[in-house]
C-alpha cells in the first residue's frame, strides 16, 4: 500500500477505514539466508538494503522487544555530516546523502527537516579548528560555512553572545544538517523491508549462536532454533553480550547519555545548535519542546538513566548560552546506552566466524548513521566486501594500532570519548 | 551515586575521576603480544553486572580505588585502595 495525498483524501471521506498493518507478524521459518539480531533502526536498513540493493529477501531481523524499542527511539534525531577524519568523511557524506533522498525512496514521511546544523565557537583557536573542519567537509563535497558573530546573530538571535567566560565568537554552519522524526525512520525501513519479503519477528531474543568448525550456522531464540547461512549482529547497547556467545570481546564500553525534553512552547529556534564550551547542543522539535543534551555520565552502565550531576551540567550549560530558556520547564529527562568504542568510531566488519559480521561501536553518534550502516553493512554481507565509505571501520584497528579513527584526537582510551 | 572512599568515607560522585574498568591494573609486559595489549586498551568484558571498575578521588584525598558496582543498578557494594597495585 503506497501513501500519497489522494489516500489520505479518500481516507478521510470514508471515515478512515481502509488502513491496514503496514507490516506482518510472521511465525519464525526454519532457515533464512540472512539473520539479522537487532530490529532497531541499524538492523531494519540493513534488511531493506539487503533486499533493495542486493535482492536478498530471504532474511528475518530478530527483535528480543517490539521494532525501534532501543535507542532508535531514544536519541535527539540529529543528522549531519560534519566530520573530518579520512574514514568517517566520506561515511556520513554518504549517509547524509541517503538521507535527503529517504522519503522519496520509501514513500515514507519520516519528517527530514535539513533546518542546518551550527557548531558555535568561543575564541580565536576554536575558530581555526572550526575552520579547518569546515574546509575538510567542503573537500568531502558537502557543505560549510563559516559564520561570524553577526552571521550567526541573524540566524540565532535568542542566545547570550556577551557571556563573560564564553563570547560568541561565530559558528560552523551546516545548512544540509538538521532532523528527522527518529520512530519514523525505523518505521520507515521496517515497511520497506517487509513489502520486499523480510520476516519481521518481534519477541524474539537470540540466547545463544550456533558455530559448527568456524562457521556459523544459525541462531538460539526464546522461540526456538533457527538456521542461517549469514548471521549479522547489530545490536548497540548490547553489543558486548551478544558478541559473547559467539566467543568474541570487543572494544566497547557501554555508557549512559541522557537527554531532555521541556514542555512545547512557541518557535525560538530554527537550527540545531552545539555550545563549544562543552558538550551541549539544542533543537526544537516540530512539536515545540526544546530537546537538548549534553555529555556522557562516564561511567560504565546498563541502567538507562542517568544521574543528578550531568543533568545539572547541561541545565548550567543551557542557560549560560540561552537564559532566555530559564522558564521553560523540563517534561522529560532520559538516558540511553551507548556502545563506546575505545577511538569513538564504530565497527562494521566480517569476524573469525566465518558468515559472522557484526556492526556496532556507534558511540553517541548511532543515529545520523542509521542509512548510511545499514547500506554499507548489506554491502558487506552481500558481497563479503567492504562497501568504500565504510572501508576503514575494522575490527583489527584496535589489535593492530593501525588505522585507530580517533576523531576528537583526544587519544584512543575508553574514558576519553 | 555516592562512593564509599576507605579513608573519606561516602562521598559524591563529582569527587570522583573515573577511570575505566580495574583491568587497568594488569599493565601486560612490554613483550607479551599485541593480543595482551589489545585486551588491556581496547576489549572489555562489558558486563551488564557486578563489576571492578577504578576511580580516582581527584577532589578528595587524591587516592585511587576500585569500586565494585552494580552496572545495571548502580549499586555500590564495595571499594578497597589499590596503593601499592601498579596502576
Amino acid at each position: 500500500m503506497g501513501y500519497s495525498a489522494l489516500k489520505i483524501f479518500k481516507e478521510g471521506l470514508f471515515g478512515q477505514k481502509g488502513w491496514k498493518p503496514v507490516w506482518r507478524n510472521p511465525e519464525p521459518k526454519a532457515e533464512y539466508d540472512v539473520i539479522i539480531i537487532g530490529g532497531g533502526g541499524h538492523g531494519l536498513s540493513t534488511a531493506y538494503y539487503l533486499a533493495k540493493e542486493h535482492g536478498i529477501t530471504n532474511v528475518a531481523v530478530l527483535e528480543k522487544g517490539y521494532l525501534g524499542g532501543g535507542n532508535v527511539g531514544r536519541n535527539t534525531t540529529i543528522v549531519r555530516a560534519n566530520y573530518a577524519l579520512p574514514g568517517n568523511s566520506e561515511f556520513y557524506s554518504h549517509s547524509l546523502k541517503l538521507w535527503e533522498g529517504m522519503e522519496q525512496d520509501l514513500n515514507y514521511n519520516t519528517m527530514m527537516s535539513q533546518r542546518g546544523v551550527i557548531n558555535l565557537f568561543h575564541s580565536d583557536g576554536q575558530r581555526d579548528a572550526f575552520a579547518r573542519r569546515g574546509n575538510a567537509m567542503i573537500n568531502q563535497g558537502d557543505d560549510a560555512i563559516l559564520l561570524d558573530r553577526d552571521g550567526v546573530r541573524d540566524l540565532v538571535p535568542l542566545i547570550d553572545f556577551d557571556n563573560v567566560r564564553f563570547p560568541i565568537y561565530g559558528g560552523l554552519y551546516h545548512p544540509r544538517g538538521g532532523t528527522a522524526r527518529h520512530d519514523a525512520v525505523a518505521w520507515g525501513y521496517a515497511r520497506g523491508a517487509d513489502q520486499r519479503g523480510v520476516d519481521l519477528i518481534q519477541n524474539c531474543e537470540v540466547t545463544g549462536i550456533d558455530i559448527e568448525g568456524g562457521v556459523v550456522k544459525g541462531v538460539q531464540t526464546s522461540r526456538g532454533a533457527i538456521r542461517a547461512k549469514k548471521v549479522a549482529i547489530v545490536v548497540a547497547g548490547r553489543s558486548s553480550q551478544v558478541a559473547e556467545m559467539a566467543g568474541m570481546r570487543l572494544p566497547i564500553e557501554s555508557h549512559i547519555l541522557q537527554a531532555f525534553v521541556t514542555e512545547g512552547i512557541k518557535p525560538i529556534l530554527d537550527q540545531v545548535i552545539s555550545f563549544g564550551m562543552g558538550h551541549f547542543y539544542i533543537s526544537q522539535s516540530d512539536k515545540g519542546g526544546l530537546v537538548f543534551g549534553g555529555d556522557l555520565d562516564f561511567y560504565a552502565s546498563y541502567a538507562a538513566r542517568g544521574n543528578l550531576p550531568m543533568m545539572e551540567h547541561v541545565m548550567e550549560a543551557g542557560m549560560t548560552l540561552m537564559p532566555s530558556i530559564a522558564k521553560a520547564r523540563v517534561l522529560r529527562s532520559w538516558g540511553g546506552i551507548m556502545d563506546m568504542s575505545s577511538d569513538g568510531s564504530p565497527i562494521i566488519d566480517k569476524t573469525e566466524t566465518e558468515g559472522l559480521y557484526l556492526n556496532c561501536g556507534w558511540c553517541y553518534g548511532g543515529f545520523k548513521a542509521v542509512p548510511g550502516s545499514g547500506f554499507s553493512y548489506a554491502h558487506l554481507i552481500a558481497k563479503d566486501m567492504h562497501h568504500e565509505p565504510a572501508s576503514q571501520f575494522r575490527l583489527d584497528r584496535f589489535r593492530t594500532g593501525r588505522g585507530l579513527m580517533d576523531e576528537e584526537g583526544t587519544g584512543s582510551q575508553h574514558n576519553l570519548h | 551515586m555516592r562512593l564509599p572512599c576507605p579513608l573519606c568515607g561516602d562521598r559524591d560522585r563529582r569527587e570522583f575521576y573515573y577511570q575505566g574498568h580495574a583491568v587497568a591494573l594488569d599493565r601486560p609486559a612490554r613483550d607479551a603480544g599485541d593480543g595482551a595489549w589489545d585486551d588491556y586498551l581496547h576489549n572489555r568484558d562489558n558486563i551488564a553486572g557486578e563489576v571492578r571498575d577504578l576511580w580516582h578521588h581527584e577532589a578528595g584525598c587524591g587516592a585511587w580505588i576500585e569500586v565494585t558496582r552494580n552496572t545495571v543498578t548502580h549499586v555500590v557494594s564495595g571499594a578497597r585502595l589499590v596503593r601499592g597495585t601498579a596502576k
